[in-house]
């Protein structure tokens, strides 16, 4: 199996308001096209460390490998073109930029990474918003969206420039049993079909029990990793 | 760098936010506009003053100085530390104020190099009475033509004409003011007094105006040999050459050369009218000052929109940076917007200004017999619109740019996690 992420020997401090150690010495490594979901009581550290994966936060320890790429001690700017090429994002609270429209919205990241013209950046926008059923909503301003929607434009975002992760950081924490239902086949879908691999940090005991490896953490430590058998 | 994406992330956060658009865009406006009005109004003034004072005076004036003061024969003689003199009453000598070979300096003159014409001219106090009336002023005893091509008397003249003093002998040009008080016109007769005492009746053959009230008050001019006649000089006694330049600014080293070569006084322009000058120099200052206030004013209104913007957009912001937009994106697209904000806010004032200023200038204004004018004096000239547009972009990009950069910095992690 080829390894997409390496995660070794993270450790992070908080230094506010008393020193404190969030991650204790975590190590792992995560396969392409794996459907992984880390869970763990609050607090136990898995957000921090999505984050440390994310590539967004740089301050600890150990070093983080992507696609064969070392990531630890890179600058900002090459890390935002990284991300912007390799990575996408779904958070908790949607985060669609308001003042545009759901096309838009989806367009952004392809724009910026300058791949394609605007033109073929439009066509595959409105390919990811077929593929999760929202195209009629396309010119909708996205803030006249419902969260479960938003949610969903929102993964068509992070998948507009096909990276190689997409990471979730409680993607269907604000959402009822339909919308977490939709997403998470989603989630499925592009982990089975397109190969893409899926990190999501969940409190939702369903959500994991469908992924394909869940990590459990505790007090900044993995304290298990399982293969779910479907 | 992704112009086209920033370009467009920033329209679109201006055009949601019309209002607040409007608002900063105002405040470059007004400051603009009243930027543009007040230095042409201002710059109208100064060069009307300088325009009148620097017509009416020459470029350079030679004349001699009279001093009364001399040391007396016995402290040049007995010059002692132990002991010292004592003199009672010392009386000045006769001193004449005329140039020596007065024309010849002219005819030499004439020959340097920039020089617009020469007019050496017999000036004295005089009493004008016309029956129990007397005024006092002075006569310049001139040679008309000359003095024409220096001072464009042709184009001052209120009435008559400058051919009826040089046919009549007896003739006097009068300035329109001076000959108000004294109650005569053209075609009337004034005794004229000189304080050595010689008297002569002149008959007024035409007045001027220059719009300056110390000339058009006291001056009036005559054929220099009627003056001479009055005085009972020679015909070579003359006291003032005048000189006018092509370029003002080359009768400084030309007065200096001159009093050099010669050894007479001489006065240039910038001296004679120093008060002027200060006066306008203090003008520009405060014209500057109120400018910039007004525009520095604009510019904080600016930041602090844009500092609002930045904070009501941090959530965006920190999304951006997670979708891979960089610091510098985030600059260009914070700062796109202030730009954006200034320059349309700049043109508006530039517009807004035009027709302030435009308006001034056709406005009534009655200064009297002291200024010739008839509206406000304002100077239409792009230069300044130039630097409003110039000035209001920089307050802008500055105003824009600490906030853009605030944003820049954002942690989106610290946003993200909520």
């Amino acid at each position: 199996m080829e390894k997409v992420l390496k995660a070794s020997h993270f450790n992070k401090y908080f230094t506010e308001p008393d020193r404190f150690q969030v991650l204790k010495d975590v190590t792992f490594e995560v396969n392409k096209g794996e459907f992984l979901a880390i869970v763990g009581k609050s607090g136990c550290g898995k957000s921090t460390l999505l984050y440390l994966l994310s590539t967004m936060d740089t301050e600890y320890e150990g070093t983080l490998e992507i696609n064969g790429q070392t990531l630890t001690g890179r600058s900002q700017d090459y890390l935002s073109k990284f991300r912007n090429e390799h990575l996408g994002f779904v958070f908790q609270f949607h985060f669609l930029l308001p003042e545009f429209t759901t096309l838009q919205n989806v367009m952004l990241p392809a724009l910026k990474l300058g791949r394609y013209s605007e033109k073929e950046v439009e066509h595959r926008a409105y390919e990811k918003l077929k593929m999760i059923g929202m195209e009629d909503h396309a010119r909708k301003l996205s803030s006249k969206l419902s969260g479960g929607q938003q949610q969903r434009v929102a993964i068509a975002r992070a998948l507009i420039n096909d990276p190689t992760i997409v990471m979730g950081d409680e993607p269907t924490g604000n959402l009822d049993k339909t919308n977490t239902g939709i997403v998470f086949d989603i989630f499925r879908e592009i982990a089975q079909e397109n190969h893409q691999t899926i990190i999501a940090v969940t409190h939702d005991p369903d959500f994991a029990a469908g992924c394909d490896r869940v990590i459990e953490m505790s007090d900044g430590m993995i304290i298990s990793s399982h293969e779910n058998q479907i | 760098m992704n112009l086209s994406i920033t370009t467009q992330i920033a329209k679109t956060h201006l055009l949601s936010k019309k209002r607040q658009t409007l608002v900063a865009m105002l405040g470059v406006t007004f400051g603009i506009a009243m930027f543009i009005t007040m230095i042409s109004f201002m710059q109208g003034v100064n060069q009307f003053l300088e325009d009148s004072a620097l017509d009416a005076s020459p470029h350079v004036r030679m004349y001699n100085e009279v001093n009364t003061q001399r040391p007396a024969l016995i402290d040049q003689l007995n010059r002692s530390d132990s002991a010292f003199n004592v003199i009672y009453h010392q009386k000045p000598k006769e001193q004449l104020s005329r140039l020596k070979n007065g024309f010849l300096i002219a005819r030499r003159i004439e020959q340097e190099p920039g020089v617009l014409g020469v007019s050496p001219q017999l000036s004295t106090q005089a009493f004008y009475n016309n029956g129990p009336i007397q005024i006092s002023g002075t006569i310049a005893g001139v040679d008309i033509d000359r003095e024409n091509r220096l001072y464009n008397l042709k184009s001052r003249l209120k009435s008559g004409t400058i051919e009826a003093l040089r046919s009549n002998p007896n003739g006097l040009i009068m300035g329109n003011v001076l000959a108000r008080k004294l109650n005569v016109r053209e075609g009337d007769k004034v005794s004229v007094t000189t304080p050595t005492g010689g008297t002569m009746i002149l008959r007024v053959v035409g007045t001027f105006g220059f719009g300056i009230g110390t000339v058009d008050n006291t001056k009036s001019y005559a054929n220099l040999s009627t003056v001479q006649e009055i005085l009972q000089k020679d015909a070579s006694y003359v006291t003032d050459i005048h000189i006018k330049m092509f370029d003002p600014l080359l009768a400084l080293p030309l007065g200096k050369k001159l009093r050099a070569m010669y050894g007479y006084y001489t006065e240039d322009w910038a001296t004679a009218n120093s008060a002027i000058l200060a006066g306008e120099k203090i003008r520009n200052v405060m014209t500057f000052v109120v400018s910039m206030t007004l525009l520095v004013v604009a510019g904080f209104g600016i930041y602090n929109i844009m500092n609002m913007n930045v904070i009501n957009k941090i959530k965006d912001i920190a999304i951006l940076k997670a979708t891979g937009f960089e610091g510098k994106d985030i600059v260009l697209i914070f700062l796109l917007q202030a730009v954006f904000i200034g320059v349309l806010g700049g043109l508006l004032g530039l517009l807004i200004g035009f027709i302030l200023s435009y308006l001034l200038s056709i406005t009534p204004f009655n200064a009297g017999d002291f200024l010739s004018i008839k509206t406000f004096p304002v100077i239409f000239d792009p230069k300044y619109y130039g630097m409003g547009l110039l000035f209001g972009l920089i307050t802008t990009v500055l105003a824009g740019y600490f906030p853009s950069r605030k944003a820049s910095k954002v942690d989106p992690v610290s946003i993200l996690r909520g």
